[in-house]
């Protein structure tokens, strides 16, 4: 049996649901994108151009529901499927969009530079528990108007996995679908399999900016996979409570769902969010928060009972160095958002609020991936019954180390980590070097980054957005791109 | 004085409605506005902030002593103003151009209003003319602006360029806060001050008025 976890059920999911339609055709949302004001105009919505306001109908959103698909799946730059969005699958991907790095050798953090975000690549393009990468750091070397389109640019010439992504501006968006499209070969083949999914996040309360809303129809327009991150703050910008921020969060939610289908019906959407408590004795939004967690994993079921996969910023921490308060933090997430089944679980290598990447967290969180995707494969009996024979072969043979039934189910039942968790005892663990977790990480980073093999992407596409990136710099004066090793 | 150390007691508990009555009390007793400014109110919010940093009160409590302070504030404001001196000093904030994030800058807003600070609010996503141009006109002495993009930040500095370029970076001072930014960051752009926090914000601001 697959073991998992619920917070709401029906009944108290169908009231908040009920309220957030209630919010969505009473108060309405304010979408700040004439475009977007215009198409829910043309649907019949009732539209106040001036307070850039929209009250929806029932029917509008309902319709919207009607066409979002129930699942959908990611392809790798090759075409090969590597996620598959339905039911209880989990899938684990970096958090995403780091504003700084925490150096292993200083212990600070600082800006990014290329060089972080080709080793951040290396590294997870062979961690086996992380299914897609995300545009994890803005490499700070470049000009700011392209760091969004160049990480993006990084991350298809150097790793096979699909991207989760997104823009800054409403321009970066036409730079970053032609990278796909230069990978996919035709619209047609990039509709077929998706690539990358956009974050395109509502500003709670209850709003839309012009650049994300557009994001979302732009995204639409191509069938590019988005992911709503909504991000209500109980206590602060949100109800306190948590059943108030879900019904913020499912508004929100919602009037994303209905920008998108309304655009193009049947464009692939995870129901995601990056909602907190928001602490007020530090003025901090903790994500490393339990009641956080909880929002989550209840949003998750929100978007189950709505019949579209999830997504969360769970698995990450608040901790400003890779310790203990970073892998409790992030364990339990981990474990969280696997039993609620939450889809696309976006956080690993994150610390400080969203704010600080950590290639050496990275890969202790690879091994927190693993043991948790071990963990919701549940316990199931193989070959147990009837039990006498095993016993017997027991007792008889002293011990079951070479028993046949051991051989054949010793790597099913048992995860095997790797050399980020150490399990020898203290007098090996001694002989080994006594490392602490943070040395073996350096060490697992490094000796992935040296094990590296190139992207087995088309060279003549490599160099067809490299061409498209560089054409992109010029546009902005970056006359020639940083050195990439 | 009996008076103002009950208006500090009762901003502390955050009850709007007796602070401004006892301001009141104050005034027809002919209690300056300066007197109660000071040993009134700002020594109720001194003992809040204290209270705050310490964790024995949280956020919500420092709002409701803030809300108190600001109808304190409405009663003696308009003597200061006939006098032609601002209570505390005027500070202009927004979040800068391109960047939507603006809670931070909202609290500090809510924070430093209820310092007793004027407050010009000038929104997000606000041009560095804009907050040079409206500092200028409102004679504000201090800038406040918030960044929470990598790709926005650098805003600031056009800011504080252009403070320098007019003369002006004597007399309006500059306070930066935001997740991308730091001290050093303030530093190598000329700012004043780098707030981590809202509460941080509210105490380099009196330094720098
Ligand atoms: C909430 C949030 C949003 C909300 C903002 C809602 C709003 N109305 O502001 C929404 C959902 C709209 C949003 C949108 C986006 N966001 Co955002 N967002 C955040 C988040 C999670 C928290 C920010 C926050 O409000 N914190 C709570 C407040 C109270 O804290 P604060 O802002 O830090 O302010 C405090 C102090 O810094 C200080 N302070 C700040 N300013 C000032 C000013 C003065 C004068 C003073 C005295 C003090 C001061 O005092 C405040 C109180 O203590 C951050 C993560 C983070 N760690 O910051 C990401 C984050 C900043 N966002 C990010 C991104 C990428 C985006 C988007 C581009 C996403 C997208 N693709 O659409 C868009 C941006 C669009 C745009 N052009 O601006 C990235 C930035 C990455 C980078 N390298 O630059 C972050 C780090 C998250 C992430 N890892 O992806 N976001």
């Amino acid at each position: 049996m697959r073991p998992t976890i619920e917070f709401l059920g029906k009944n108290l999911i169908q009231q908040i649901v009920s309220e957030a339609y209630l919010i969505l055709c009473t108060l309405g949302i304010e979408i700040h994108n004439k475009n977007v004001l215009e198409m829910f105009s043309d649907h019949g919505a009732k539209v106040d151009i001036d307070k850039s306001r929209v009250i929806f109908k029932e029917d509008i959103i309902q319709k919207a529901l009607k066409s979002a698909p129930k699942s959908f799946k990611l392809y790798d730059v090759n075409g090969n499927e590597t996620n598959d969005f339905s039911g209880y699958n989990v899938h684990f991907t970096p958090g995403s969009t780091s504003i700084n790095v925490l150096d292993y050798k200083t212990k600070q953090i600082r800006k990014p530079v290329t060089d972080d975000y080709i080793n951040y690549v290396k590294v997870v393009s062979q961690l086996e528990h992380i299914a897609s990468q995300s545009t994890a750091l803005i490499p700070a070397d470049v000009h700011e108007n392209i760091s969004d389109s160049y990480r993006l640019f990084l991350s298809l010439l150097y790793c096979e996995k699909p991207v989760v992504t997104g823009t800054f501006t409403i321009d970066s968006f036409e730079i970053m679908k032609d990278f796909q499209l230069a990978v996919r070969g035709s619209e047609k083949a990039l509709r077929e399999k998706p690539l990358t999914v956009f974050s395109c996040c509502p500003t709670s309360p209850l709003k839309w900016s012009d650049v994300t809303s557009q994001n979302v129809v732009d995204c639409a327009r191509y069938s590019i996979p988005v992911e709503f991150i909504s991000m209500p703050l109980a206590g602060f910008m949100a109800p306190v409570t948590l059943v108030g921020t879900l019904i913020q969060h499912t508004a929100e939610t919602l009037s994303g769902i209905v920008i998108s289908q309304l655009t193009n019906p049947g464009t692939p959407m995870l129901y995601g969010g990056s909602p907190a408590i928001f602490d007020v004795r530090f003025e901090t939004t903790p994500m490393g928060a339990i009641e956080t967690m909880m929002i989550d994993c209840a949003y998750n079921e929100i978007g189950k009972y709505l019949g579209i996969p999830t997504q969360a910023y769970i698995a990450l921490s608040d901790a400003k160095q890779l310790n203990a308060q970073a892998g409790l933090e992030s364990g339990i997430g981990a474990t969280l958002a696997a039993l609620a089944g939450i889809n696309n679980i976006s956080g690993p290598g994150m610390l400080d609020f969203e704010s600080c990447f950590s290639t050496e967290k990275l890969v202790v969180d690879n091994e927190i991936c693993k043991q948790v995707l071990r963990l919701v494969k549940g316990i199931e009996p193989k070959e147990d019954f009837p039990a006498l024979p095993i016993f017997e072969e027991l007792l008889k043979e002293k011990h079951l180390l070479i028993s046949e039934h051991t051989r054949k189910y010793l790597r099913e039942e048992h995860s095997f980590p790797g050399p980020v968790i150490n399990r020898a005892n203290r007098a090996r663990w001694k002989e080994m070097g006594e490392f602490t977790l943070e040395e073996r990480a350096h060490m697992e980073v490094e000796e992935l980054v040296n094990s590296y093999k190139p992207s087995t992407l088309a060279e003549d596409t490599k160099r067809e957005i490299i061409n498209l990136m560089e054409r992109e710099g010029k546009k902005y004066g970056q006359t020639s791109l940083p050195d990439r090793y | 004085m009996k008076i103002l150390k009950q208006v500090a007691e009762y901003l502390e508990k955050g009850d709007r409605e007796r602070v401004y009555e006892l301001t009141g009390q104050a005034l027809e007793q002919n209690v300056s506005a300066r007197q109660i400014l000071d040993d009134g109110l700002i020594a109720g919010m001194k003992v809040v902030g204290d209270r705050f940093r310490k964790h024995e009160i949280f956020l919500p409590e420092v709002l409701m002593a803030a809300r108190a302070m600001n109808a304190g504030m409405d009663l003696i404001k308009p003597l200061f103003i006939k006098e032609g001196v601002t209570a505390i000093g005027k500070i202009v904030i927004g979040t800068v151009y391109g960047d939507l994030h603006d809670l931070g800058k909202n609290l500090a807003g809510v924070m430093l209003k209820g310092a007793g600070f004027d407050v010009i609010d000038l929104g997000n996503n606000v041009p560095a003319q804009k907050f040079v141009e409206t500092a200028e006109k409102e004679n504000a002495t201090v800038i406040g602006m918030s960044a929470l993009l990598t790709t926005t930040m650098m805003e600031m500095k056009n800011v504080t360029n252009l403070l320098k370029d007019k003369g002006l970076d004597k007399s309006i001072k500059t306070i930066i806060g935001g997740a991308p930014v730091s001290e050093e960051y303030a530093k190598s752009i000329g700012a004043d001050a780098y707030a981590y926090d809202a509460a941080s914000g509210v105490e380099l601001v009196k330094q720098l008025v």
